[in-house]
């Protein structure tokens, strides 16, 4: 049997381009590995080879994704493959979005497997999560020694043409099989064995979904009291907090009574992983504290919360944001606050 | 963050440039920005239009929280 051939999709990082500052290379294909591909080549080494990487800067796909998409598809079909790998891609949300993304076009476009690997919270699997196997793998790169051989057994299992492939997440689709029990006996089989507090396969098992009503609009802007709060970690020149620039344990409470203005004396970001340049040089940018002083000045809004939120959403545990945003909501309410404007980057 | 403020039944606007993400994270109310690392400005233009910019996208999410909406809404 000859080998498959495998095209192998990596963001600028993996390709030893460079990290945040190089975020926007455009797409670009090289023969052969580049980067973790060596690892994989050594895993499937006797029935699979990386034939060729495509890459592309993860700011420029998520900012150019019509154009990203369209290069990307064309290299990667130009070396013909038989298996696409993307990443893996840990927590990174905009690589993991743009793998996805690219999963999609393949399984769309070219139809043939896609296998990737992210950590569960990647908002690239809810996204794509249909278009791939996507194996869970650890938050950050560190866990790469784990990752490589979990998404290279799925490789395997795909190109030996198993019946049922196992280790990875689940697609979120339904398959239609025939079985030689009817429902209902299946059902109350199924049943019996829960209460007996024996294992049973579930055929159908319940989404989780995590949804918040959206709530009631504010009825007069101009009467309201606005708080601001924001992820892409703006805070007082310095850091005082030591608020880290990824996956931060903590958020920050500032006050806007003396500000009128950001300025780099005043203020900075403590976001890693997107280029701070622009942040530092003008963080209204990110927090817009001079229009929204401008706005209370002249009666466009009632009033202003006397404290801005920052924390850094880089890599930020789902249930660390889920705490600030509860602790912040309730210090809003004590204040009497109406509306609350986010700002990520 | 901002399904645990609206949980407790406060408005929120999520101003943000990749705006899949921030629907599957799950916010109701969303006004797409400019770029990942200047959500709010624009460094090629001078000082008075950035500052312009700004204002419309604050003056479109304060719109927005004063829009009612029954589901997600990118405005």
């Amino acid at each position: 049997m000859s080998k498959k051939r495998i095209v192998h999709y990596i963001n600028q990082f993996f390709a030893g381009i460079g990290g945040e500052e190089k975020a926007d290379v455009e797409p670009e294909k090289r023969d052969g590995i580049v980067g973790p591909g060596m690892a994989f080549n050594a895993q499937l080494k006797d029935v699979a080879e990386i034939v060729g990487t495509v890459i592309c800067g993860d700011s420029y796909f998520s900012e150019h994704e019509a154009d990203a998409s369209d290069a990307v598809l064309e290299m990667i079909k130009s070396y013909d493959p038989d298996i696409v790998i993307v990443g893996p891609s840990f927590n990174a949300g905009r690589y993991g979005v743009a793998a996805g993304a690219v999963a999609k076009l393949v399984d769309e476009n070219l139809h043939i497997p896609v296998v990737g690997g992210m950590y569960p919270e990647n908002p690239g699997f809810e996204l794509y999560k249909q278009h791939g196997y996507f194996v869970e793998v650890g938050n950050s790169a560190a866990t790469m020694r784990k990752a490589i051989p979990a998404m290279s057994d799925v490789v395997k299992q795909i190109i030996d043409g198993k019946d049922k492939i196992t280790g990875y997440m689940p697609k979120g689709l339904r398959v239609n099989v025939f079985k030689k029990e009817r429902g209902s006996k299946r059902a109350v089989e199924m049943l019996l064995d829960k209460i007996n507090g024996k294992e049973y396969d579930t055929e159908y098992p319940m989404p989780t979904f995590d949804r918040v009503d959206p709530a009631p609009a504010v009825k007069d802007i101009t009467k309201a009291r606005i708080a601001l709060v924001s992820s892409g970690g703006p805070v007082p020149k310095g850091n005082p907090d030591h608020i880290e620039s990824s996956s931060a344990s903590k958020y920050g409470k500032y006050s806007l009574k003396d500000i009128d203005d950001l300025t780099p004396e005043n203020s900075q970001t403590a976001h890693g992983g997107y280029d701070p340049v622009y942040a530092n040089e003008d963080l209204d940018r990110v927090l817009p504290v001079d229009v929204i002083k401008e706005m209370l000045a002249n009666g466009e809004i009632g009033s202003l919360h006397d404290y801005w939120y920052a924390t850094v959403g880089n890599g930020t545990s789902v249930a660390n944001a889920k705490k600030f945003g509860t602790e912040i909501a309730k210090q809003l309410k004590e204040d009497g606050v109406d509306a609350v404007i986010l700002t990520s980057t | 963050m901002v399904k645990a403020i609206e949980a407790t039944g406060l408005p929120i606007v999520h101003m943000c440039t990749i705006v899949p993400i921030s629907k599957t994270v799950g916010a109701n109310r969303i006004v797409p920005t400019v770029a990942i690392p200047y959500p709010l400005g624009n460094p090629e233009l001078d000082p008075k239009d950035e500052k312009e910019l700004r204002r419309k996208l604050v003056r479109k999410a304060l719109k927005a929280l004063e829009t009612p909406v029954t589901e997600q809404t990118v405005f």
